[in-house]
């Protein structure tokens, strides 16, 4: 039997035993255990190494608040940090490591920073590293000799570096009702809101739904309240209108009662079932929210305050009755309410002695004199705690005479021998999610608390209603009422005056005393998790912030991954001290999402790798089937290059160029944005669309086109065909199909709604091959019916329609590599086979197919842009397009392209570049004009598109260069030192090869 | 947030592309008043309460609503179709 189990009691199945290992040591603990419950069974009090000073910190809490217990969960590769072992439920085979030690949890070097503590104090970075560098190690430069050092020792747990091989999956729901905490309020919510035929989702961050009534030691209606807890969820579990969702955090509450929640659906087990995600995100539609999210229990502020040992009263009562676990056994308790005579009952009960109740108060009730006898524990009214003792953990304390409304110590200290000190500071509603859509806190000055404000005063878009302890109503007997009424006015019930269930519980006063602070010598701990001391906050105060936003960045009081769920209020009211304001003068800050810790794996969910959307051309399987390497545009997938065995990138490429300008070549071009205008009005608004005139083009005549943005840069380029008087087939480059799409639908439904023409994506419809070569034109004259395809009918630009191996096909003569060349389009479902046919025809002449790094190739040779020039900072003139600009007519973008800015002679142009030194260039490299690898400047100017030019014999590429055109013909430098490349280069005209076009026109 | 799109019904912003300040007046397309083209293309209203903005329903419909968005509270107040006509109004 572990040292501190019970024999009885809990919620965990004592006849199975679960192994895990913990720094590498294993340990067993039961069934229902978390990692906390089963490690505090086995007697460890040393759980992780704090943030700045790494003193040695062991359990604060026993639920999602917990800011010193932060482990590593290590499944085979991966490694999840920064979770707390509160909320870790063991499995058979867990592995689990603390963090923020150097070598060893027992062992940290680290810790001597707490020697140096007033070094480290608030605001050390700001004052030791930021400002000017006045010595040889001051200042910046300073920071960046240590920031290797610090960074190394502040910190939690590191993250991983392996993939992530679980599955996350995002589920979006709607219910009438959403209930947010499981605890007696949130059960009776859910119940009513269910039995008046709303739809309701349960959710609870724990695995177990109960909330208090799992701990709390009540009776309800006669029974324990966990059996009464029990007994409501077998109840709301028959319902088909209710969806339960335990381990579900709710995390964040958006407008119009939009939720976000993480569900961990296989963190707590050992191996997944078949087809369950790790994790899912819920997108949660609620018609009104229940918050009955209950509260946290403050620890209280006091040297030693951090010592392990030293716990949150409720979570030690916790411990006891749900795990069965006892976290000392002569445990003392300090408190400035009532809840924790409870808690000393509890512990009692559970077989601890109790050996001291210190409560800051004088006055203490006859009700809770008695507890304190029930607990046979001594009381010490009017007194506090001033230190505690210990190393790795807690063997006592010392308490002096306490004067509350002052403040003051007094007489001498007395020491108390115990292993546990259990605090109670009051409580806070976890108002977080009101927080987040908005809701002001209120301070209440009974309850020393901030409370969600009434729903008087609460925007019309967020329909939440609170119950039971988030309003601040700390009793069960309340919870339980609120909660029954939330649930039936959240699904629109009459209020109910059947009677409630009866709760027997300890008495008890709600309010506390308003202590938050006990001033003594030593450390005390506001912040556990970000090392922010009492000290800290007047230090900040001393130095003259004022405001509690400040207050919170200089201290990073509440930063921490726990969000400040303990310390915000101490930090508070002791801001509020230094500034001799009252607390709800100096406010408190917005709570914003998410609540805890969200993986970025839910976040994504399945919006990656396998479930990546695809767009396939619709002859991809032909092109996996003739050895072609794909390439990712965007979503789609193309051919890069059809290699040959033992063939690299470069030799594949320049082979397939050079064989489609010695005979012919074909590519699939499929994936070019296709939209269909038509209408009495798409002469007109193609005309304002386009920089040059489509009105003009006669039926069965394509154009080259230019858009620009209403800015007068340039946007978008492709040909567009006239099919009919009222028919436009207008393509687009892959990359901007959706853009120019959204574009053209915006002026058409928003500046131009009087134009009658619809635009219709057609991008999918439409299979396209592109043939060109000097043989072009014989291969298809072999294999299409019903059309001649000479130079009389088909014509540069010119369309006519035909089949190809049955099918009927759109075949226009344009020219992107520069050779005489056709694009055929046919129906996407016969894409195929007209591609089949097509290579057919070709054999006898040696058609190659070739992938985007040929086309690239040829592109680059012929000087055509790409969006790697069209990148939304060049204008026309910068690309040459200049002769495109119409001056016969306004088109969009034409008012703005001719501003200052846009047409001086300092602009950017294309120009064509050669290198000298026979060594291939990169995209992105500089081009400068002098000599000087060592120390390049005075950049003219960068690459944007490179390749070996079959045509030329010469690694060439595309470049927007200061200057442009006056450049031509002379030489320059190339310069990459990331990539160690430089050298010399020639500058010439972008039009490297068949400048005058002879080739294409025939 | 939910915009209500007057075909497709109340719908989640993830389906909507927002398109701009709706209060911008393009000049007359042959207008050589740059100052007017400047303030259409550059010049943006940005309030802390109402205001009047174009959203696409890019995931649906794809047509262009005229929507009256409380850029504080992410009400909106109303939505209708940018070429006019079907106003939803009322808060939602
Ligand atoms: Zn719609």
């Amino acid at each position: 039997m572990s040292p501190r189990r019970t024999e009885t009691g809990g919620r965990i199945d004592r006849l199975r035993t679960i192994r895990f290992t913990f720094d590498g040591a294993p340990y067993t603990g039961h069934a229902g255990d978390t990692l906390a419950s089963a490690l505090l069974a086995n007697g460890v009090t040393l759980f992780g190494r704090s943030f700045k000073y790494h003193r040695p910190r062991g359990l604060l809490a026993a639920g999602v608040e917990e800011p010193n217990a932060l482990v590593t969960v290590l499944r085979g590769e991966v490694r999840e940090p920064n979770i707390a072992a509160t909320m870790v439920e063991i499995y058979d085979g867990l592995v689990a490591v603390s963090q923020n030690r150097t070598p060893s949890l027992a062992w940290d070097i680290g810790a001597l920073n707490q020697l140096g503590g007033k070094i480290l104090s608030a605001g050390f970075y700001y004052k030791t590293f930021m400002g000017p560098v006045v010595g040889p190690l001051k200042g910046t430069r300073f920071w960046m000799f240590c920031e290797h050092f610090i960074r190394r020792a502040a910190g939690l747990g590191k993250a991983g570096t392996a993939h992530d091989p679980a599955r996350y999956e995002r589920m979006n729901a709607f219910c009438d009702v959403l209930v947010v905490g499981s605890g007696p309020a949130g059960l009776m919510a859910a119940k009513a809101a269910a039995d008046q035929g709303a739809r309701v989702i349960l959710a609870d961050l724990e695995a177990n739904f109960g909330g208090s009534a799992n701990w709390s030691g009540e009776t309800i209606d006669g029974m324990h309240a966990a059996d009464w807890a029990q007994r409501a969820v077998g109840q709301l579990e028959g319902n088909d209108n209710v969806r339960l969702l335990p381990r579900t955090t709710v995390w964040g509450y958006y407008d119009g009662n939009t939720l976000a929640a993480l569900e961990r659906v296989t963190d707590h087990k050992e191996v997944a079932a078949k087809g369950e995600p790790r994790q899912r995100y819920w997108a949660i539609r609620a018609g009104t929210v229940v918050l009955a999210t209950g509260s946290f229990e403050r620890p209280l502020v006091f040297p030693g305050n951090d010592r392990p040992g030293v716990m949150l009263a409720h979570a030690a009562e916790r411990y006891a009755v749900e795990y069965g676990v006892l976290p000392g056994q002569r445990i003392a308790l300090f408190t400035n309410n009532d809840s924790a005579y409870r808690s000393a009952v509890a512990l009692k009960k559970a077989g601890a002695a109790v050996v001291a109740i210190i409560d800051v108060r004088a006055d203490v009730s006859n009700e809770m004199r008695r507890l304190a006898s029930d607990a046979e524990a001594e009381l010490l009214a009017g007194h506090a705690v001033v230190a505690t003792e210990g190393g790795k953990a807690l063997t006592g304390l010392k308490v002096q005479r306490f004067d509350a409304t002052g403040g003051a110590l007094s007489g001498d200290e007395r020491s108390i021998h115990a292993d546990s000190l259990l605090m109670s500071g009051g409580w806070s509603p976890t108002i977080h999610l009101a927080s987040q859509v908005g809701a002001k806190a209120e301070w209440d000055p009974a309850r020393q608390a901030f409370l969600p404000p009434k729903p008087t005063q609460r925007r019309p878009n967020q329909q939440w209603i609170g119950a039971g302890a988030f309003t601040g109503s700390f009793s069960t007997a309340e919870a339980i009422a609120e909660g029954r009424a939330a649930g039936l006015q959240a699904a629109g019930g009459a209020a109910s005056s059947a009677p409630l269930p009866v709760v027997e519980a300890a008495p008890g006063d709600p309010d506390p005393a308003p202590v938050f602070e006990i001033k003594a010598k030593g450390k005390s701990f506001v912040d556990f998790q970000h090392d922010v001391t009492a000290e800290d906050v007047r230090l900040a105060h001393r130095e003259g912030f004022v405001s509690v936003e400040h207050l919170k960045r200089y201290t990073t009081l509440g930063m921490a991954t726990d969000q400040g769920k303990n310390s915000n209020v101490p930090g508070l009211a002791i801001m509020a001290e230094a500034l001799g304001k009252p607390i709800p003068e100096v406010g408190t800050t917005r709570f914003r999402p998410p609540y805890t810790a969200v993986s970025i794996g839910s976040l994504a969910a399945e919006r990656f790798g396998d479930l990546k959307p695809e767009r396939l051309t619709p002859m991809h399987d032909w092109h996996l089937a003739n050895g072609a390497r794909m390439y990712s545009a965007g979503l789609w997938y193309r051919p890069m290059i059809y290699g040959l065995a033992g063939e690299t990138v470069e030799q594949t490429y320049v082979r397939e160029a050079r064989a489609t300008r010695d005979s012919a070549g074909i590519v699939d071009v499929s994936t070019l944005g296709k939209i269909a205008v038509q209408g009495p009005d798409a002469a007109e608004f193609l005309d304002r669309v386009y920089t040059n005139m489509f009105s003009t083009l006669a039926v069965g005549k394509a154009r080259y086109g230019l858009m620009l943005r209403e800015d007068g840069l340039a946007f978008d380029d492709g040909t567009t065909w006239r099919l009919g008087e009222q028919d436009f087939l207008m393509t687009t480059t892959t990359a901007n199909a959706g853009k120019v799409m959204q574009h053209l639908e915006y002026f058409l439904d928003v500046i131009w709604p009087e134009l009658k023409v619809t635009v219709t994506s057609v991008t999918d419809e439409w299979a396209g091959a592109a043939i060109g070569g000097p043989n072009a034109r014989a291969i298809l004259a072999s294999c299409v019916t019903g059309t001649a395809v000479d130079n009389a009918i088909l014509p540069f630009m010119g369309i006519v329609h035909g089949r190809i191996a049955g099918v009927p096909v759109m075949i226009c003569r344009l020219s992107f590599s520069g050779e005489m060349a056709f694009e055929v389009y046919s129906g996407a479902g016969y894409g195929t086979r007209v591609w089949e046919a097509l290579i057919e025809a070709g054999k006898p002449f040696g058609l190659v197919t070739y992938g985007l790094e040929a086309l690239g190739t040829m592109r680059i040779e012929k000087g055509h842009v790409t969006g790697a020039e069209i990148d939304g900072r060049t204008t026309a003139r910068d690309l040459h397009l200049d002769w495109m600009l119409s001056k016969k007519k306004p088109f969009i973008g034409s008012a703005m392209m001719d501003r200052e800015g846009l047409i001086g002679s300092d602009r950017l142009e294309l120009v064509g570049v050669i290198a000298l030194d026979n060594r291939a260039l990169n995209g992105g490299g500089h081009i400068v004009e002098e000599l000087d690898e060592a120390n390049p400047h005075d950049s003219l100017g960068h690459i944007t598109a490179c390749c070996y030019s079959p045509a030329l014999g010469k690694y060439i590429a595309l470049a927007l260069v200061e200057g442009g055109k006056a450049r031509h013909g002379t030489r320059a430098f190339v310069s990459d030192p990331l990539r160690n490349r430089f050298g010399p280069v020639e500058i010439v005209s972008n039009h490297f090869f068949d400048p005058d076009g002879s080739r294409m026109h025939g | 947030m939910l915009i209500t799109c007057p075909y497709c019904g109340p719908r989640d912003v993830i389906e909507f592309t927002y398109q701009g300040d709706g209060n911008r007046e393009r000049p007359q397309p042959a207008s050589q008043n740059l100052d007017a083209w400047n303030a259409y293309v550059y010049d943006r209203l940005n309030p802390a309460g109402d205001h009047n903005e174009i959203w696409q329903h890019s995931g649906g419909c794809r047509a262009h609503l005229r929507v009256v968005r409380n850029t504080v509270t992410h009400e909106i107040l109303s939505t209708a179709f940018a070429r006019g006509g079907h106003k939803t109004e009322g808060r939602s």
